[in-house]
């Protein structure tokens, strides 16, 4: 059978041509950036050095991309065109429906789709795991670092215990189908009903963690505005107990809040190995920024020691704990990859990057096409992550 | 010191035992269990067979019992033959005793692998044998030549070389194994055919470079950033330095500045930064050495947790445990004793 095809200058015209709501969605969101730029602080101070602009076209670019997928991408990611097994880069497909850019992989699937939807995943799961292991990695290395003693002692030694752990060994143990079933034989099923599994009473205490952390911030703060504590007390427990029914025991009420178990496992996962790190950051800044002079005041004033930690300290310790940030979505990325790449909770036939590249890396001798799209895909977002955060760290380290 | 070292084994035996508990605990869930069972007896095995074959075999018992076995402090028992009712040894391919005995890890006996149907320790030593071959030619790349890097970048900041070369550590660091992995293997295996894409020769042939170097480029690619960037901060710092200056200021040359006054100081961050390194090698070793056959530790490591073998497992976890703790102590150590102004208390 002959196959139309086109040439690699048509590919690449196509392709760019794909992405064109990401260009639009990009354009006017560097234009305003640029153009407010020194009004938007360190935000505005990255558009002042090329590293920084590049961080930041690469990150949007990806992050736009994931939010227009279905419109960008041409097939559906999951869709198999039987003659199309393992087609070169620009093969048309035989019923006219479209072209495969970057050719079918083993199971006749669209590369360039894949790696378009890939990118969903990843801004699905990074972004957020990174900033809740930050909300436990601040409400524990905050007490840590500022109480010292035996308090630091105990939170340091259970934040060591889980470093000592190898990376791939946790992952092997936690993100495992077999952890996921959920067990009815304990006090707690027989009370209430509702099966447990170790990533579910991870993330329970995980959003729970984050829910009591809101309460304290707005708590200390608002204590004396009686209509602001209120509102934001109210809110804060409504949301936390929308997203913990949703996210956790797969019964939101409105059905809009949902997620992968799979997802979760991972999410339970890379929260659990990352926020020791940002635990022992926070603690390091906490005990350099306790000794000011503004902290001295406060404690003078007589605020409460909540208050000092969260509305004193926490601010000051902003610009590393940012930088930190950048770098660690980066790496949470290569993790997720890892875990696509070992097939470890994520289904098979899920078109992460990580998974893709697993898949595609078996037949390298035959066909290399499949594999470099989600390879150079991971590389670029990492990669403007990783100039991002140095850029970061170059601004705020200006003043 | 010698307080302060004794208290560290103190925590890290406290360490060993919490991690070991855990991942005692994990691989003991009832899934993981019937995971092992279906493994070592038929696929298609009815409930009542697993659970005759997990009582038979000693996976009933209570968990701190179980534990206490593997630690050394509780006997072992054989197990009953059903048809005979006569002891016959658990694992008669380990040459395990067919009465009960003290077989932990405090007599230095790992257990046996259910997978690999040999020894723990036999298995192991050999798979660390391997693996250390490969980080010893890692390292013996990444070492100087992200030194390297980082010194030329550090020496004059803000400089063309500098910006160059932070861009490219950057970028080494953005590549993980399993990337640089496929690049490297698209290009030189495919493309150019001057390497190997399989390491598997490695194993028993021994180490050429034809089939070596693609593992080590892979590992040694995302460390060498890191280490670069490492490098390059603590060398900028110095080079800011009063000292410095003065030497600048007595007339001696840049080069001779560089090498004998800032290198010393230079070089004492990087040193803790690379110890610290070895247990993120661990990852890598374990996607490199599947990614490329090799059978070293992070490919026995796979293959156990693929398989739920519960004593090889936990040996690999020990194991990782030890290097990890181990590092750590070392840097610290080596901290104090390369910078005079630390003490340890």
């Amino acid at each position: 059978m002959q196959f139309d095809t086109i040439g690699w200058f048509a590919i690449s015209v196509d392709v760019l041509g794909r992405f064109w709501p990401v260009w639009i969605a990009m354009a006017i969101c560097l234009a305003l950036s640029f153009g407010f730029r020194n009004k938007l602080g360190l935000y505005g101070d990255l558009f002042k050095i090329g590293v920084g602009v590049a961080g930041v076209v690469i990150c949007l670019f990806w992050l736009f991309t994931a939010v227009f997928a279905p419109i960008i991408a041409p097939f559906d990611p999951l869709n198999q065109v039987a003659a199309m097994k393992d087609a070169l880069p620009g093969t048309a497909v035989p019923d006219g429906s479209g072209i495969y850019y970057f050719g079918g992989d083993m199971l006749a699937r669209d590369v360039f789709s894949r790696m378009v939807y890939g990118s969903r995943i990843v801004m699905l799961i990074a972004p957020f795991a990174t900033a809740f292991s930050l909300i436990v990695g601040i409400g524990l290395g905050l007490p840590a670092g500022y109480y010292g003693g035996r308090v630091d002692s105990v939170l340091c030694f259970l934040a060591n215990l889980v470093l000592a752990f190898p990376v791939i060994l946790m992952l092997y143990l936690l993100v495992t189908p077999e952890i996921r079933q959920l067990s009815f034989d304990n006090w707690f099923s027989e009370a209430t009903g509702i099966g447990v599994s170790i990533p579910r009473s991870l993330a329970a205490l995980i959003f729970l963690f984050t829910t009591i952390f809101f309460l304290t911030l707005f708590s200390t703060r608002f204590k004396d505005r009686r209509d602001r504590y209120y509102l934001l007390i109210g809110l804060t427990i409504l949301i936390g107990c929308w997203i913990n029914a949703g996210l956790v025991f797969d019964a939101d009420p409105l059905g809009i809040v949902h997620i992968d178990p799979n997802q979760l496992n991972i999410f339970v996962a890379v929260v659990l190995g990352s926020s020791p790190g940002l635990f022992r950051i926070v603690r390091g800044l906490t005990m350099d920024i306790k000794t000011r002079d503004y902290v001295a005041a406060a404690q003078t004033r007589g605020e409460s020691v909540w208050y000092i930690m969260l509305w004193e300290v926490l601010p000051n310790a902003r610009g590393p704990l940012i930088v930190d940030a950048c770098l660690r979505v980066g790496y949470t990325t290569i993790l997720l990859g890892t875990l696509g790449y070992f097939g470890l909770g994520v289904p098979p036939e899920s078109p992460d990057w990580g998974t893709a590249i697993k898949d595609a890396s078996r037949l390298l001798r035959a066909y290399i096409h499949p594999a470099l799209p989600p390879a150079l895909a991971l590389l670029s977002f990492v990669l403007g992550l990783n100039l991002l955060a140095d850029a970061l760290r170059e601004q705020s380290m200006k003043d | 010191m010698l307080s302060f070292v004794l208290r560290r084994f103190g925590v890290m035996t406290l360490t060993m035992l919490s991690l070991t508990v855990i991942v005692f605990y994990m691989v003991n869930l009832e899934p993981n269990l019937r995971k092992l069972a279906l493994n070592q007896i038929e696929m298609r095995s009815s409930d009542e067979q697993i659970e005759s074959w997990l009582a038979r075999e000693g996976y009933r018992q209570n968990f701190f019992v179980r534990y206490g076995q593997w630690l050394g402090v509780v006997q072992k028992q054989p197990t009953l033959d059903p048809a005979t009712g006569k002891a016959v040894p658990r694992f008669s391919y380990c040459g395990e005793p067919a009465e009960p005995f003290y077989g932990g890890i405090l007599q230095g006996d790992f257990g046996c692998s259910t997978k690999f149907r040999t020894a723990v320790s036999a298995k192991l030593f050999s798979a660390l044998v391997a693996t250390g071959k490969l980080m010893f030619w890692v390292m013996a790349t990444v070492v100087p030549i992200s030194l390297l890097i980082g010194i030329l970048a550090g020496m004059r900041e803000g400089s063309r070389t500098d910006r160059t070369l932070s861009v490219i550590s950057i970028a080494t660091t953005a590549t993980p194994e399993y990337v640089s992995g496929v690049i490297f293997t698209v290009i030189f295996a495919s493309w150019l055919g001057w390497l190997n894409g399989s390491a598997a020769s490695a194993t028993a042939q021994g180490l050429t470079f034809y089939n070596f170097s693609l593992p080590v480029m892979t590992m040694a690619i995302y460390d060498i950033g890191y280490i670069a960037r490492m490098t390059r901060a603590s060398m900028v710092e110095v080079m800011t330095q009063q000292y410095i200056r003065t030497a600048r200021l007595k007339g001696l040359s840049f080069s001779h500045v560089v090498i004998k006054h800032a290198l010393r100081n230079a070089l004492i961050t990087p040193f803790t930064v690379i110890m610290l390194q070895v247990p993120w090698l661990l990852t890598g070793v374990v996607i490199v050495e599947t990614m490329f056959r090799y059978q070293g530790f992070g490919f026995t490591l796979n293959e156990a947790a693929g398989n739920n073998d519960i004593d090889l497992l936990l040996g690999c976890s020990l194991v990782s445990v030890v290097v990890v703790l181990v590092t750590q102590l070392i840097s610290d150590i080596g901290y104090a004793y390369l910078n005079p102004r630390i003490r340890v208390q």
